[in-house]
């Protein structure tokens, strides 16, 4: 492992700083979590009296959590913003490769123009667009129906196309080729012979789109107002009204949201790393 | 349309009417892709650009009548101290970029070294990144509380507990306090691209570096920073758009109260609250100035810095040369077929 000869005091020094710095690291950002997680399980009393880095009496005490799932409606909210993420992925990886498809296969009067709309579009600031984007939702009937706020996530996905775009430049033309030559249609050579080949950049755009639907809340408090339509996040804010200063609950109510894309995170990790590296430089 | 099953029998056929068919195919198929995501883009961003430009010149609430005003929304921007402070707080997020920035290149640094259970420091400095926002609000709004997490830990190191500041509520410090949430959440996902950016760089470089007795500074200094200069820079420039429009920790953990507002808070205010949707609109196009400028500028910087293809170009700004070299060719490739 080590090849560096010689100075052997300066490398012992240069571990030790290493080791010392990257723990240093993991524990801020691991505290702060921690902290929550042994709030979740306290009781009242222990919530109450105890110093918050103590351990809670018990793990096996799951109050908080019920409590946490039954005010906030969590169950529900779950179920919301999983039809919603089902939905849009879909549709967002078909949408945005098929695009890539066209922009990056074939040339035609205007192909500049709509390549730089979804360019410009990346620069408006979001929130901001908000305040005229809820009127002509408004106008069009679609506040307070699931299929709206998926409409609004569906139409902002630039990453996802940029995406596909870069994918694309690297398939060979000439598959395309043989395969129109061998007498299939530009319809069949996109679902039969680049989608099955475009798995990784599909891979990348749903764990990227995934996380920021999952972690969506702006739109969805806007356009999703009745409670049984929330989404998990938006439920997460509902804390701040009742139990404003009970920690033990929004604590509980912190962990429920996270525990999802812990698990989903654990699972894929080289996916999302790859995916945060090519959807960041997006320059 | 005509018969779009002649080219099964493409060779038998004459050569124009495979032609015009495979013409027509194509039209259908541009037609067809592009049609969803196109109308998507023009409902949900293009029109409602074009109302937030006609809007910030008109006096409005969301229902009722409206005066035109001209300027006025903008001349209001900039005279408004709640608006204009608003964007000096964003300094503070700034500040914390850069701190993030320092921070993710120290890390990715030691773990380009070998470490042991690199993973794990991996997964625990990224894992913020993953957290929803409002989840992120309630964690700080937890840990800064008066007595509860980071007081206590202040106090087990010995300080005493109204030597300490109030977190949230002291206007000198509550912005520091919550721009480090951002660099609580961001530091990992910087340490990421520096990690795969630094990967990239041809290890036998530290090899040979190492063997001419070269030490880590050194080999840091000449051949790591050097080969990441352009992913820093981007990140530096999109560290800074993401900055001016820096939301969800002042909404969550104070509101934005006590001079902790961010554009993006006053601004939400603004047209939700005070339902001044002319004033709100006129916002968004100068902080929509603002962020064009950020990225002109790092447009620039990429074409002036790192065209003359030199051996500090990283392996982003290769890959992208390659890709114009291929698209030229395929581009020379369809002008000669058709």
């Amino acid at each position: 492992m080590k090849k560096v000869k010689g100075t052997g005091i300066t490398s012992v020094i240069f571990s030790i700083v290493k080791y010392v710095s990257l723990i240093a690291a993991s524990l801020v950002a691991l505290i702060p979590v921690v902290v929550c997680v042994l709030t979740a399980f306290k009781t009242n009393e222990e919530y109450a009296s105890t110093n918050v880095l103590e351990m809670p009496e018990s793990f096996a005490y799951l109050e908080n959590f019920k409590i946490a799932l039954q005010k906030a409606n969590m169950l529900k909210c779950f179920g919301n913003t999983a039809i919603v993420l089902v939905v849009v992925l879909i549709v967002s990886v078909l949408t945005g490769s098929m695009l890539a498809y066209v922009l990056n296969r074939f040339t035609f009067p205007g192909r500049g123009m709509v390549e730089n709309l979804f360019l410009f579009a990346s620069l408006l600031p979001g929130i901001a667009m908000q305040v005229t984007i809820f009127q002509i939702m408004y106008s069009l009937g679609l506040i307070n129906h699931l299929y709206g706020y998926m409409i609004v996530l569906m139409g902002t996905d630039i990453i996802s196309i940029y995406i596909f775009l870069q994918f694309f430049e690297n398939l060979p033309v000439s598959l395309d080729e043989s395969a129109i030559m061998d007498g299939c249609t530009y319809f069949g050579v996109f679902f039969k012979i680049l989608f099955p080949l475009l798995k990784p950049a599909i891979m990348t755009s749903l764990v990227l789109k995934g996380v920021s639907v999952y972690n969506e809340y702006y739109a969805s408090n806007l356009y999703l107002q009745q409670p049984e339509l929330k989404t998990i996040s938006t439920a997460l804010y509902t804390f701040t009204g009742p139990y404003g200063n009970q920690y033990n609950y929004i604590c509980a109510g912190v962990i429920i949201t996270i525990l999802p894309i812990l698990i989903f995170f654990l699972v894929f990790q080289k996916q999302v790393y790859s995916g945060m590296a090519s959807g960041a430089v997006k320059g | 349309m005509s018969n779009p099953k002649t080219n099964t029998q493409a060779e038998k056929q004459p050569f124009k009417v495979w032609f015009t068919s495979r013409k027509v195919q194509k039209r259908l198929v541009i037609f067809t892709f592009m049609f969803v995501p196109l109308l998507l883009l023009l409902t949900f961003t293009y029109i409602p650009f074009a109302k937030m430009v006609q809007f910030s010149f008109y006096n409005m609430k969301y229902l009722g009548e409206r005066t035109f005003v001209g300027l006025k929304n903008y001349a209001e921007v900039f005279a408004r101290k709640e608006i204009f402070g608003s964007l000096l707080v964003s300094l503070y997020y700034m500040a914390g970029g850069a701190v993030q920035l320092a921070l993710a290149l120290f890390f990715a640094t030691m773990m380009v070294f070998k470490v042991r259970g690199e993973s794990f420091f991996k997964a625990t400095l990224f894992f913020p990144y993953l957290i929803c926002g409002i989840a992120i609000g309630f964690i700080f709004k937890f840990f800064y509380a008066r007595g509860f997490v980071l007081d206590t830990i202040l106090q087990a190191f010995g300080m005493e507990l109204e030597n300490i500041p109030l977190w949230l509520q002291d206007q000198s410090i509550n912005n520091i306090s919550l721009a480090a949430t951002s660099v609580w959440r961001y530091t990992g996902q910087n340490v990421i691209l520096f990690l795969g950016a630094m990967m990239s760089v041809d290890t036998d470089l530290y090899e040979a570096a190492s063997l001419d007795g070269a030490n880590r500074w050194q080999q840091f200094r000449y051949i790591i920073l050097p080969s990441i200069k352009s992913i820093i820079v981007l990140n530096l420039i999109l560290c800074i758009s993401g900055c001016l429009s820096a939301f969800e920790p002042p909404y969550v953990i104070t509101n934005g109260t006590m001079g902790t507002g961010t554009y993006f808070v006053i601004m939400n205010r603004i047209a939700h609250e005070n339902q001044r949707v002319g004033l709100a609109c006129a916002m968004a196009i100068v902080l929509l100035a603002l962020i064009i400028i950020c990225t002109v500028a790092q447009k620039l910087f990429f074409k002036y810095v790192f065209t003359d293809g030199n051996s500090d170009e990283s392996k982003a700004a290769v890959k992208r040369r390659k890709q114009e070299e291929k698209m030229r060719k395929k581009a020379m490739k369809g002008g000669a077929a058709s």
